[in-house]
Formats: C-alpha cells, sequence, structure tokens
C-alpha cells in the first residue's frame, strides 16, 4: 500500500565525537579569555607565582570567565525554551518583553526599596520579566494570525511600550545612567563576589534541560500535549518561571546580552534539527562559544578600552538575526 | 468500550452537543458522521477529555475521562485532530518517539524503541524515519502522526478527519490501514468523517449527528437507507449496491 519513493536522507548526522570536538574549541576560547585583559596575565606568570598576577586571575579573569560561559549557556537555552513555547523560531528574552520587563522591575526596586540588597533586586526584575513574558503569551493567544513574522514584531513592539515606560521614569528619576548598565550586558564588571549569582542559572538551565521535552511537546499544541498525558497550563507556567527566571538574574548582574537566544538555537536547529535531546547540549556549547567569544573580541578590539559585549552580540546578532529571517521565511511557510 | 451518557457542550446560550448518550463497542471502525456544525468534532473532543463537559459523562474503558488522571488516560486513549502544525524541526522517529512519552515520561528505553520501531514499520516508515517532518508530503505527514498514535499503544484510537486534505488514494490506504488497526491489532477506532461512502465501506458501526444531537446509530446497512440520510442531511440521497458495499449517490 504506502510507498515511500524518496531514498532515505540521513539526518542528525553530527554525532558525540562533533559534540566533544565543539566542548574543546569552547575551553579553548575560555582559556584565552583567561589571559585577554588591560593588565597582563600570562601562564608562565602565574607559574613563577607572582602574588599580584595570581590576584588578578582569580578576582578578575576566572570570574569574568565563568560569568561569560554561564550567561552564553542559560540565555540560549531560554531562548529555545522560549520559541519552543510561542510556537515561533524568532522570539527569545528580549523580543517578547522579558528583558525590558526585568530592567522595568530593577528600576522600580531601585527606586522604592533602594536599601534592598541585590537578591531582593533580582526577585523584583524575575518577578516583572514573568508578568511581562506572560502579557506576551497571552497577547499571542489573542492573535487570530499567527505569522512567523507578525509574532515576533508584536513582542517587539510590546517590548518598546515597557522600555519606552522605564526609559521615561528613569529620566525622570536621573537615573538614565544606571539604566544603561542593565540595558547594555558588560562583563567588565564583573568580579569576585559580584558574579555568584549567575551559578542560580546554571541551575535553572540544567532543570530547562531535563523538562526540554516537555516544552517541545508543549510547542505543539494544547491538544496534542493533553493527548500524550501531560498537563498543558502547567508546564507552560514552568517554562515561563525558567525563562523569565534566568533573563532576570542574567539583567541584574552583567544586563542585557540581546539576540542570543535567538540566533543560538536557530543555527542549532539549521544544523542537527530541533531533537531536544541532542540540541540542548550543543545550544549550551554555540551558546558559550558564541559570547566568549564576542567578550574576546570586545577586549581587544580597542585595547585599552573595551567595548561592551551587548555591542558587539547586538552588531554580529542582529546581522546573523536578518540573514536568517530571510533565508527561513523563504524556505518553506 | 466508551459509554456517553448525556454528554453537553454549550458555549453560552448555544448548546454544540445536546445530551448524547451512546455505546462505542470495543473493537471495530465506528464513524462519526453528520453536517457541518453538527457537533461531530465536539464530541470526539469531549470523549478524548480535550473539552470538559458542561454535563453527563463519559467513561472509557470504565474510566471517566473528566476525573482519570492525564497519563491514565494518554495510555488507554489516543487522539489526533487536525491542526498539526510543527514549527519545530523534528525527524519522523522523534515525532513516533513522542508516542511513548506517557509510558515513559520522556526517558526512552529498549522497550520503548522496539514500539517506535514497530509502529515506523507498520506504517512502511521505516525508510522515512530519519527525514524531517515539515520535509513529507501530506499524506506521509498524515502517517507519521498515525505511527505516533500507534507508539503510544492505546486501545482506543480517536481520529477527526483523517481523511482531511487525502487525494482519493492516500484516502482509501488510511482506510485500510484503520481497517487493519482494527482486524489485525484488536483496537478500537473512533472517527469523525465526511465522506459517507468510506464510512459505508469500512465501518462496524456509524453514528449520525444533527444539530448537536445524536439521532442515529447502527451499522452501514441501517444506516445508509435513502430515509435515514434524508433525516441527516436534508438532502434526496440514492444508495445503490455496489459489490456489497451501500454507496450514496448524492452529486446530481
Amino acid at each position: 500500500m504506502f510507498r515511500s519513493k524518496q531514498p532515505a536522507q540521513q539526518h542528525g548526522s553530527v554525532r558525540p565525537p562533533a559534540l566533544w570536538l565543539a566542548a574543546g574549541a569552547v575551553l579553548l576560547l575560555a582559556l584565552i579569555s583567561l589571559f585577554v585583559g588591560v593588565s597582563d596575565v600570562s601562564p608562565a606568570d602565574l607559574l613563577a607565582g607572582d602574588a599580584e598576577v595570581w590576584q588578578t586571575f582569580l578576582v578578575s579573569r576566572i570570574p569574568r570567565t565563568l560569568a561569560v560561559i554561564l550567561a552564553g549557556v542559560a540565555l540560549s537555552i531560554a531562548g529555545f525554551i522560549l520559541q519552543l513555547m510561542a510556537r515561533n523560531r524568532f522570539v527569545e528574552p528580549s523580543t517578547v518583553g522579558t528583558v525590558e520587563s526585568a530592567t522595568a522591575g530593577i528600576l522600580v526596586a531601585t527606586l522604592l526599596l533602594p536599601a534592598v540588597p541585590i537578591v531582593g533586586k533580582m526577585v523584583v526584575a524575575a518577578l516583572f520579566a514573568m508578568a511581562g513574558t506572560a502579557l506576551f503569551l497571552v497577547v499571542l493567544r489573542r492573535i487570530p494570525l499567527r505569522n512567523t513574522l507578525i509574532v515576533p514584531l508584536v513582542g517587539i513592539m510590546l517590548g518598546g511600550v515597557i522600555s519606552a515606560v522605564t526609559t521615561f521614569f528613569a529620566y525622570r528619576f536621573d537615573l538614565l545612567q544606571t539604566l544603561n548598565t542593565w540595558m547594555i550586558g558588560d562583563f567588565s564588571g564583573v568580579i569576585r563576589g559580584r558574579y555568584e549569582l549567575l551559578w542560580i542559572v546554571a541551575a535553572l538551565a540544567v532543570v530547562g534541560y531535563i523538562c526540554a521535552d516537555r516544552f517541545t511537546v508543549a510547542g505543539m499544541g494544547e491538544e496534542f500535549t493533553t493527548n500524550l498525558g501531560l498537563n498543558y497550563r502547567r508546564t507552560m507556567n514552568l517554562g515561563l518561571v525558567l525563562v523569565s527566571l534566568i533573563s532576570a538574574v542574567v539583567v541584574v548582574v552583567v544586563g542585557s546580552i540581546p539576540f542570543l537566544g535567538l540566533i543560538v538555537p536557530n543555527l542549532v536547529s539549521l544544523l542537527i534539527g530541533d531533537n531536544v535531546r541532542r540540541a540542548v547540549p550543543w545550544i549550551a556549547v554555540f551558546g558559550a562559544g558564541f559570547v566568549l567569544l564576542c567578550d574576546i573580541l570586545g577586549r581587544v578590539i580597542r585595547l585599552p578600552y573595551e567595548v561592551p559585549v551587548g555591542v558587539i552580540v547586538s552588531v554580529v546578532g542582529s546581522a546573523l538575526f536578518i540573514t536568517l529571517l530571510v533565508r527561513r521565511t523563504a524556505g518553506a511557510r | 468500550m466508551i459509554t456517553l451518557d448525556n454528554a453537553t457542550k454549550r458555549y453560552g446560550p448555544i448548546t454544540v452537543v445536546d445530551g448524547v448518550s451512546a455505546t462505542i463497542p470495543r473493537g471495530g471502525v465506528t464513524s462519526i458522521i453528520g453536517p457541518n456544525g453538527a457537533g461531530k468534532s465536539t464530541l470526539l473532543s469531549m470523549m478524548s477529555r480535550l473539552l470538559p463537559l458542561d454535563a453527563g459523562t463519559v467513561h472509557v474503558d470504565g474510566l471517566d475521562v473528566s476525573t482519570t488522571s492525564g497519563q491514565t488516560l494518554a495510555r488507554t486513549l489516543s487522539i489526533l485532530r487536525q491542526e498539526n502544525q510543527l514549527t519545530v524541526r523534528l525527524s519522523v522517529r522523534d515525532l513516533v518517539g513522542f508516542g511513548r512519552f506517557p509510558h515513559n515520561g520522556g526517558r526512552p528505553t529498549v522497550v520503548d524503541r522496539e514500539h517506535i520501531e514497530r509502529a515506523l514499520e507498520y506504517l512502511d516508515m521505516t525508510e522515512l524515519a530519519d527525514r524531517f517532518v515539515d520535509e513529507l508530503s501530506g499524506g506521509q505527514r498524515q502517517r507519521a502522526f498515525i505511527a505516533m498514535v500507534l507508539a503510544q499503544d492505546t486501545d482506543f484510537i480517536l481520529l477527526d478527519e483523517p481523511l482531511n486534505n487525502l487525494d482519493m488514494k492516500h484516502s482509501v490506504d488510511m482506510m485500510r490501514l484503520l481497517r487493519r488497526l482494527v482486524d489485525d491489532l484488536g483496537k478500537t477506532v473512533v472517527l469523525v468523517i465526511h465522506d459517507i461512502n468510506f464510512a459505508s465501506c469500512y465501518s462496524d458501526t456509524i453514528i449520525a449527528m444533527r444539530d448537536g444531537a445524536l439521532i442515529h446509530q447502527g451499522t452501514a446497512e441501517e444506516i445508509m437507507t435513502p430515509e435515514v440520510l434524508r433525516d441527516v442531511y436534508d438532502v434526496d440521497i440514492q444508495v445503490e449496491l455496489i459489490r456489497g458495499n451501500r454507496i450514496g449517490v448524492y452529486f446530481a
């Protein structure tokens, strides 16, 4: 009866060794990152036991490199989860209002609760991020046209509105400068004692990995999810919390790194498809590698000054984003 | 056995399914027919707990669909609707693998893999298993989803207009396949279908609905009469006996 005429085509032929190879490359980048910067830190000095060099290495370089990796991994995975949930490849925390809401949250916390420690601000930012993301998903539900391009546009508009309100209040209270530190991601301020919150996102990313196929199922729709015996609402809420918390923590600690959660999952999707068990490790490795590369670039492009990583990622990212958009929409759908 | 008792669904003041009581026997193909807006798909959605009931009860294999846990139901009945758009790039094997979700919670075992390969083989999809679903033709995609439902390994399989968008050849293939699921594997298949002649040729039981109510239930022989069909569709339909099948002629 049913006959398949096409010859079987091999997809996803990228095997685990390739992943290890990629992880090795990221490790190499991490090593480079450890020895790039204004003050000279070389392996030789470290071996010689120079106390000052060791100080820089431990207080600044290691925390910075760890922060870059953690933020890169977590933001990429958060973007992927959001894409599964919104059923659209072109959304990520900075294009649906999540990041803008988190920033608004920090501003509110700074204005109303100035004495609250950074963890408190993070909680407020996370709550705002959740509200903003939920608002986006609600708006999305009401849009009859779920066009590939409409969905991210709606998100960008929503983010624009939230961001405008935030900027207005920041202006009124003379906090524009402070606002900028959250809006443009920058790792130069990362030192020991000021990045440890990022370990939270590492834990959240692991949770995201464990539950990733639930998000794939949920992404196929409420009826599909119900058929497989999963609670749709609960799954969506879990994803919402994960994405919002990751975004909020990263914004609080290093500031916004736009497009990251968009580019990395899309590149991986083109390369190996969306089987989550296979894709998520790749997304993690790519995410870490991409941010490491951008951060190193930012440090060497105009030594001794630094270009914030957020700027580099934005420039590279928007170019890649447009390329992907044109290719993907021209291809299928 | 699926037992419906006074199943009712309302949207505001409009009653879409109006106190339907029926028994769908275990094993066999049951087709739900009726004009547009008769409440066929709504009834199917209620049977498969996709829509909550406003009144009445539905029991599948003795399980009350309103109160039984999602996972238990997912091992008893599967439902395939028409809007199966995939935004993620999944291979056919990955999609079929999701059918095992209610059994393994996302951690595939050796047994799961056997189920997946058997389902692929049964639908003659082994060759296409590594292709991405969005690269398949409509008929192939439909088969991929059926393979997933098969891997889900439920006794009851509910399908909402499985022939939608299929050409004649693929429609016949699909109906033969459903027949095989019943005859070879002992499944119970319930489907919503528009083409009364497909319903006539392949069903053990036909349920006819109109205006939210169940107005006739019986074998093809009992339902495929000009009187009953007139009652259901408000159209004069001649019924001819062709090679042992009752065929309704309504084209002119």
